[in-house]
Protein backbone atom coordinates (compact mmCIF):
# COMPACT_ATOMS: atom_id res chain seq x y z
CA UNK A 1 0.00 0.00 0.00
CA UNK A 2 1.56 3.36 -0.95
CA UNK A 3 1.88 5.76 1.88
CA UNK A 4 -0.32 9.06 2.03
CA UNK A 5 1.71 12.22 1.45
CA UNK A 6 0.79 13.05 5.18
CA UNK A 7 2.74 10.25 6.43
CA UNK A 8 5.45 11.74 4.47
CA UNK A 9 5.61 14.61 6.03
CA UNK A 10 5.38 13.44 9.27
CA UNK A 11 8.56 11.25 8.84
CA UNK A 12 9.91 14.58 6.99
CA UNK A 13 9.43 16.65 10.55
CA UNK A 14 11.03 14.07 12.26
CA UNK A 15 14.23 13.88 9.88
CA UNK A 16 14.04 18.08 9.86
CA UNK A 17 14.43 17.97 14.24
CA UNK A 18 10.91 19.92 14.44
CA UNK A 19 10.03 19.61 17.58
CA UNK A 20 6.63 21.94 17.70
CA UNK A 21 3.97 21.81 15.40
CA UNK A 22 1.26 24.37 15.74
CA UNK A 23 -2.14 24.46 13.87
CA UNK A 24 -5.53 25.63 13.37
CA UNK A 25 -7.45 22.11 12.62
CA UNK A 26 -8.21 21.92 8.87
CA UNK A 27 -9.49 19.14 6.98
CA UNK A 28 -6.62 19.35 4.45
CA UNK A 29 -4.30 18.56 7.47
CA UNK A 30 -6.24 16.10 9.77
CA UNK A 31 -4.52 12.89 9.04
CA UNK A 32 -0.76 14.92 9.42
CA UNK A 33 -2.21 16.42 13.21
CA UNK A 34 -3.15 12.93 13.72
CA UNK A 35 0.31 11.46 13.28
CA UNK A 36 1.60 14.70 14.85
CA UNK A 37 -0.19 14.61 17.87
CA UNK A 38 0.11 10.97 18.72
CA UNK A 39 4.22 11.42 18.34
CA UNK A 40 6.21 11.94 21.21
CA UNK A 41 8.94 13.66 19.79
CA UNK A 42 7.09 17.15 19.14
CA UNK A 43 4.64 18.72 20.56
CA UNK A 44 1.50 19.60 18.95
CA UNK A 45 -0.17 23.06 19.92
CA UNK A 46 -3.72 24.00 19.21
CA UNK A 47 -4.47 27.52 18.24
CA UNK A 48 -7.14 29.66 18.45
CA UNK A 49 -5.81 31.63 15.63
CA UNK A 50 -2.98 31.22 13.10
CA UNK A 51 -1.05 34.42 14.45
CA UNK A 52 -0.25 32.38 17.12
CA UNK A 53 1.51 30.24 15.47
CA UNK A 54 4.04 33.05 13.88
CA UNK A 55 4.68 34.42 17.35
CA UNK A 56 4.79 30.60 19.17
CA UNK A 57 7.43 29.97 16.22
CA UNK A 58 9.68 33.01 17.29
CA UNK A 59 9.97 31.90 21.01
CA UNK A 60 10.55 28.20 20.07
CA UNK A 61 13.05 29.66 17.79
CA UNK A 62 14.63 31.63 20.60
CA UNK A 63 14.41 28.17 22.66
CA UNK A 64 16.61 26.13 20.12
CA UNK A 65 13.29 24.42 19.01
CA UNK A 66 12.14 24.33 14.76
CA UNK A 67 8.76 24.62 14.38
CA UNK A 68 5.98 24.69 11.58
CA UNK A 69 3.05 25.97 11.60
CA UNK A 70 -0.16 24.12 9.47
CA UNK A 71 -3.33 26.23 8.35
CA UNK A 72 -5.81 26.41 5.99
CA UNK A 73 -5.52 29.46 3.27
CA UNK A 74 -8.31 31.62 5.25
CA UNK A 75 -5.41 31.79 7.86
CA UNK A 76 -2.90 33.20 6.28
CA UNK A 77 -4.89 36.52 6.79
CA UNK A 78 -4.75 36.22 10.28
CA UNK A 79 -1.18 36.14 10.34
CA UNK A 80 -0.36 39.59 8.45
CA UNK A 81 1.30 41.70 11.19
CA UNK A 82 2.63 39.22 13.05
CA UNK A 83 4.43 37.91 9.80
CA UNK A 84 6.60 41.30 10.62
CA UNK A 85 8.45 40.13 13.74
CA UNK A 86 9.94 36.93 11.58
CA UNK A 87 11.55 39.34 8.82
CA UNK A 88 12.56 42.15 11.48
CA UNK A 89 14.39 39.22 13.72
CA UNK A 90 15.41 36.85 11.10
CA UNK A 91 13.28 33.52 12.47
CA UNK A 92 12.74 31.01 10.55
CA UNK A 93 9.85 29.25 10.16
CA UNK A 94 7.61 27.02 7.61
CA UNK A 95 4.26 26.98 6.77
CA UNK A 96 2.10 24.17 5.22
CA UNK A 97 -1.22 25.71 3.18
CA UNK A 98 -4.07 23.87 2.96
CA UNK A 99 -5.77 25.61 0.34
CA UNK A 100 -9.48 26.44 -0.24
CA UNK A 101 -11.11 28.40 -2.99
CA UNK A 102 -8.87 28.12 -5.68
CA UNK A 103 -10.64 25.00 -7.56
CA UNK A 104 -14.23 23.59 -7.25
CA UNK A 105 -15.01 25.68 -4.38
CA UNK A 106 -18.55 25.74 -2.99
CA UNK A 107 -18.38 28.54 0.06
CA UNK A 108 -17.84 32.08 -1.65
CA UNK A 109 -16.36 32.93 1.24
CA UNK A 110 -13.24 30.68 1.05
CA UNK A 111 -12.37 32.51 -2.20
CA UNK A 112 -10.97 36.07 -1.26
CA UNK A 113 -8.05 34.84 0.94
CA UNK A 114 -7.58 31.68 -1.86
CA UNK A 115 -6.72 34.58 -4.27
CA UNK A 116 -4.96 36.70 -1.52
CA UNK A 117 -3.10 34.35 0.58
CA UNK A 118 0.44 33.28 -2.12
CA UNK A 119 0.54 37.43 -2.69
CA UNK A 120 -0.02 38.42 1.10
CA UNK A 121 3.07 36.19 2.45
CA UNK A 122 5.36 37.49 -0.28
CA UNK A 123 4.31 41.00 0.44
CA UNK A 124 5.60 39.90 4.36
CA UNK A 125 8.90 38.15 2.78
CA UNK A 126 8.01 34.69 3.15
CA UNK A 127 9.51 32.55 0.44
CA UNK A 128 5.96 31.02 -1.38
CA UNK A 129 6.16 27.60 -3.28
CA UNK A 130 2.88 25.85 -4.72
CA UNK A 131 2.51 21.96 -4.78
CA UNK A 132 -0.75 21.06 -7.34
CA UNK A 133 0.29 17.59 -8.14
CA UNK A 134 0.21 14.72 -5.23
CA UNK A 135 3.52 13.73 -6.27
CA UNK A 136 5.20 16.85 -6.01
CA UNK A 137 4.44 17.58 -1.98
CA UNK A 138 7.05 15.45 -0.23
CA UNK A 139 9.88 17.07 -2.27
CA UNK A 140 8.54 20.47 -2.24
CA UNK A 141 7.45 20.17 2.00
CA UNK A 142 11.17 19.01 2.01
CA UNK A 143 12.37 22.41 0.11
CA UNK A 144 10.09 24.77 1.92
CA UNK A 145 11.78 23.14 5.53
CA UNK A 146 14.99 23.38 4.32
CA UNK A 147 15.04 26.78 2.55
CA UNK A 148 13.50 27.81 5.95
CA UNK A 149 16.56 26.50 8.39
CA UNK A 150 19.48 26.79 6.50
CA UNK A 151 18.45 30.32 5.10
CA UNK A 152 16.62 31.73 8.04
CA UNK A 153 13.76 33.13 6.65
CA UNK A 154 9.73 31.91 6.78
CA UNK A 155 9.13 30.08 3.80
CA UNK A 156 5.20 28.26 3.07
CA UNK A 157 4.21 25.27 0.58
CA UNK A 158 0.79 26.41 -0.67
CA UNK A 159 -1.51 22.79 -1.27
CA UNK A 160 -3.81 23.06 -4.04
CA UNK A 161 -7.23 22.30 -3.08
CA UNK A 162 -7.93 20.11 -6.40
CA UNK A 163 -5.18 17.77 -4.66
CA UNK A 164 -6.92 17.82 -1.70
CA UNK A 165 -10.59 17.11 -2.75
CA UNK A 166 -13.34 19.74 -2.25
CA UNK A 167 -15.15 20.30 0.51
CA UNK A 168 -18.70 19.11 -0.97
CA UNK A 169 -21.24 19.90 1.68
CA UNK A 170 -23.31 16.91 1.36
CA UNK A 171 -25.20 16.00 3.96
CA UNK B 1 -19.56 55.87 31.66
CA UNK B 2 -17.20 57.72 30.64
CA UNK B 3 -14.15 57.81 28.03
CA UNK B 4 -11.98 56.33 31.05
CA UNK B 5 -14.03 53.27 32.15
CA UNK B 6 -16.16 52.81 34.93
CA UNK B 7 -14.37 54.59 37.95
CA UNK B 8 -11.42 54.29 39.92
CA UNK B 9 -9.08 51.02 40.92
CA UNK B 10 -8.11 51.58 44.31
CA UNK B 11 -4.84 50.42 44.93
CA UNK B 12 -2.22 50.87 42.51
CA UNK B 13 1.18 50.50 42.44
CA UNK B 14 4.41 51.77 41.07
CA UNK B 15 5.04 50.07 37.73
CA UNK B 16 8.81 50.35 37.90
CA UNK B 17 9.36 49.47 41.40
CA UNK B 18 7.61 46.21 40.73
CA UNK B 19 9.33 45.15 37.57
CA UNK B 20 12.79 46.00 39.08
CA UNK B 21 11.33 43.38 42.25
CA UNK B 22 9.89 40.72 39.77
CA UNK B 23 13.58 40.70 38.20
CA UNK B 24 15.56 40.60 41.15
CA UNK B 25 18.00 38.12 41.55
CA UNK B 26 17.11 36.39 37.74
CA UNK B 27 19.18 33.61 37.76
CA UNK B 28 17.79 31.18 35.30
CA UNK B 29 14.52 33.27 34.43
CA UNK B 30 14.02 33.73 30.72
CA UNK B 31 11.86 36.86 29.88
CA UNK B 32 9.78 38.09 26.94
CA UNK B 33 8.37 41.56 27.44
CA UNK B 34 5.22 42.37 26.08
CA UNK B 35 5.69 46.12 23.81
CA UNK B 36 5.35 49.44 25.40
CA UNK B 37 5.67 50.32 28.84
CA UNK B 38 6.85 46.72 29.74
CA UNK B 39 9.40 46.76 27.45
CA UNK B 40 10.86 50.51 28.93
CA UNK B 41 10.33 48.37 32.53
CA UNK B 42 12.20 45.63 31.79
CA UNK B 43 15.23 47.37 30.37
CA UNK B 44 14.90 50.04 33.41
CA UNK B 45 15.30 46.71 35.52
CA UNK B 46 18.43 46.29 34.08
CA UNK B 47 18.80 45.32 29.96
CA UNK B 48 20.03 41.30 29.71
CA UNK B 49 20.87 39.35 26.55
CA UNK B 50 18.06 36.78 28.22
CA UNK B 51 15.31 39.44 28.16
CA UNK B 52 13.57 39.83 24.92
CA UNK B 53 11.60 43.69 24.60
CA UNK B 54 9.19 43.35 21.92
CA UNK B 55 8.55 46.37 19.57
CA UNK B 56 5.61 45.13 17.82
CA UNK B 57 3.96 41.73 17.49
CA UNK B 58 0.72 43.36 19.56
CA UNK B 59 -1.12 40.24 20.59
CA UNK B 60 2.13 37.71 20.24
CA UNK B 61 3.71 37.95 23.90
CA UNK B 62 1.85 35.41 25.25
CA UNK B 63 2.09 32.67 22.37
CA UNK B 64 5.91 33.61 22.15
CA UNK B 65 6.65 32.55 25.71
CA UNK B 66 4.38 29.66 25.51
CA UNK B 67 6.81 28.57 22.47
CA UNK B 68 9.76 29.32 24.64
CA UNK B 69 9.02 27.64 27.31
CA UNK B 70 7.79 24.37 25.53
CA UNK B 71 11.35 24.48 23.85
CA UNK B 72 13.15 25.07 27.64
CA UNK B 73 11.05 23.43 29.83
CA UNK B 74 13.81 23.19 32.68
CA UNK B 75 14.23 26.74 32.63
CA UNK B 76 11.42 29.39 34.54
CA UNK B 77 9.63 31.58 31.81
CA UNK B 78 8.13 34.84 32.27
CA UNK B 79 5.90 37.12 30.06
CA UNK B 80 5.82 40.55 30.83
CA UNK B 81 3.24 42.50 29.16
CA UNK B 82 0.64 45.06 29.29
CA UNK B 83 -2.87 45.44 29.62
CA UNK B 84 -3.70 46.37 25.86
CA UNK B 85 -1.40 43.65 24.34
CA UNK B 86 -3.02 41.22 26.24
CA UNK B 87 -6.38 41.95 25.43
CA UNK B 88 -5.06 41.81 21.71
CA UNK B 89 -4.08 37.98 22.21
CA UNK B 90 -6.32 36.87 24.93
CA UNK B 91 -6.87 33.38 22.82
CA UNK B 92 -3.62 32.52 23.47
CA UNK B 93 -4.38 32.19 26.76
CA UNK B 94 -7.07 28.98 25.98
CA UNK B 95 -3.50 28.38 23.77
CA UNK B 96 -1.73 27.92 26.91
CA UNK B 97 -4.47 26.31 29.10
CA UNK B 98 -4.55 23.57 26.48
CA UNK B 99 -0.89 22.94 26.74
CA UNK B 100 -0.19 23.89 31.01
CA UNK B 101 3.62 24.20 30.80
CA UNK B 102 4.59 24.57 34.12
CA UNK B 103 7.35 27.00 33.84
CA UNK B 104 5.31 29.60 32.03
CA UNK B 105 4.28 32.76 33.77
CA UNK B 106 2.24 35.69 32.37
CA UNK B 107 2.13 39.09 34.60
CA UNK B 108 0.25 41.55 33.17
CA UNK B 109 0.85 45.22 34.16
CA UNK B 110 -2.46 46.51 34.00
CA UNK B 111 -2.65 50.25 34.27
CA UNK B 112 -6.08 50.56 32.09
CA UNK B 113 -4.93 52.44 29.04
CA UNK B 114 -3.25 52.15 25.88
CA UNK B 115 -0.07 53.83 26.60
CA UNK B 116 1.63 54.60 23.40
CA UNK B 117 -1.17 55.74 21.64
CA UNK B 118 -2.34 58.72 23.71
CA UNK B 119 -3.23 56.91 27.07
CA UNK B 120 -6.99 56.19 25.79
CA UNK B 121 -8.55 53.57 28.26
CA UNK B 122 -8.24 49.72 27.68
CA UNK B 123 -11.36 47.58 28.56
CA UNK B 124 -9.79 46.61 31.77
CA UNK B 125 -10.55 49.99 32.71
CA UNK B 126 -14.15 48.66 31.65
CA UNK B 127 -14.21 45.88 34.28
CA UNK B 128 -12.93 43.11 32.00
CA UNK B 129 -11.06 40.55 34.55
CA UNK B 130 -8.10 39.63 32.90
CA UNK B 131 -7.13 37.04 35.89
CA UNK B 132 -10.82 35.33 35.92
CA UNK B 133 -10.01 34.87 32.33
CA UNK B 134 -7.01 33.50 32.63
CA UNK B 135 -8.41 30.87 35.45
CA UNK B 136 -11.13 30.11 33.01
CA UNK B 137 -8.86 29.35 30.48
CA UNK B 138 -6.58 26.73 32.56
CA UNK B 139 -3.89 28.68 34.03
CA UNK B 140 -3.00 26.69 37.14
CA UNK B 141 -3.37 29.73 39.25
CA UNK B 142 -4.47 33.34 38.39
CA UNK B 143 -4.57 36.19 40.91
CA UNK B 144 -4.53 39.57 40.89
CA UNK B 145 -1.64 41.35 42.87
CA UNK B 146 -2.33 44.86 45.01
CA UNK B 147 0.07 44.96 47.50
CA UNK B 148 4.40 45.21 47.07
CA UNK B 149 4.24 42.43 49.97
CA UNK B 150 2.55 40.19 47.18
CA UNK B 151 5.59 40.70 44.81
CA UNK B 152 8.16 39.20 46.23
CA UNK B 153 5.77 36.05 46.98
CA UNK B 154 5.14 36.72 43.13
CA UNK B 155 8.42 36.16 42.55
CA UNK B 156 9.28 33.44 44.58
CA UNK B 157 6.23 31.76 42.57
CA UNK B 158 7.56 32.63 39.01
CA UNK B 159 11.04 30.47 39.75
CA UNK B 160 9.30 27.46 41.29
CA UNK B 161 7.83 26.90 38.21
CA UNK B 162 4.47 25.48 39.07
CA UNK B 163 1.99 27.11 37.05
CA UNK B 164 0.83 28.12 34.48
CA UNK B 165 0.66 30.96 36.68
CA UNK B 166 -1.31 34.40 36.02
CA UNK B 167 -0.97 37.46 37.64
CA UNK B 168 -2.56 40.71 36.92
CA UNK B 169 -1.20 44.06 38.58
CA UNK B 170 -2.99 47.14 38.64
CA UNK B 171 -0.05 49.91 38.36
CA UNK B 172 0.00 53.60 38.06
CA UNK B 173 -0.99 55.48 34.93
CA UNK B 174 1.91 58.00 35.53
CA UNK B 175 4.00 57.88 31.63
CA UNK B 176 7.68 57.59 32.90
CA UNK B 177 10.48 58.87 31.34
CA UNK B 178 11.73 56.27 28.20
CA UNK B 179 14.32 53.85 28.67
CA UNK B 180 14.68 52.34 25.73
CA UNK B 181 16.02 48.63 24.65
CA UNK B 182 18.02 47.71 21.58
CA UNK B 183 15.35 47.76 18.93
CA UNK B 184 17.72 45.84 15.44
CA UNK B 185 15.09 42.62 16.42
CA UNK B 186 18.00 40.15 14.76
CA UNK B 187 20.59 41.07 17.63
CA UNK B 188 17.88 40.35 20.18
CA UNK B 189 17.10 37.03 18.52
CA UNK B 190 20.66 36.37 18.08
CA UNK B 191 22.06 37.83 21.67
CA UNK B 192 19.60 35.50 23.27
CA UNK B 193 19.90 32.52 21.49
CA UNK B 194 23.91 32.72 22.22
CA UNK B 195 23.52 33.62 25.73
CA UNK B 196 20.94 30.58 25.97
CA UNK B 197 22.41 27.89 23.16
CA UNK B 198 25.77 29.43 23.09
CA UNK B 199 27.87 30.21 20.30
CA UNK B 200 27.29 26.80 19.45
CA UNK B 201 23.67 27.95 18.45
CA UNK B 202 24.97 29.79 15.07
CA UNK B 203 26.25 26.26 13.67
CA UNK B 204 23.31 24.18 14.16
CA UNK B 205 22.02 22.91 11.08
Amino acid sequence: MTEHWSEGLHRLFGQQNIRQVSFVPDAGHAALIRLCEADGRLRAVRLTTEEEGVALAAGAWLGGDKSVLLMQSSGVGNCINMLSMLSVCQVPLAMLVTMRGDWAEFNPWQVPMARAAGKVLEEMGVLVSRAEREEDILALAEGTLRIAYNTLRPAALLIGQRLLGAKTFDN
Amino acid sequence: MTADGYGKTSQRLERREVVKALLAERGELLVIAGLGAPAWDATDAGDHPLTFPLWGAMGGAVAMGLGLALAQPGRPVLVLTGDGELLMGMGSLATVGAQRPRNLSVVVLDNERYGETGMQASHTAFGVDLAACARACGFRCAALVTGMAQVAALRADIHRAEGPLFVQIKVAQDKLPLVLPPRDGAHLKNRFREALLGTDAHFRR
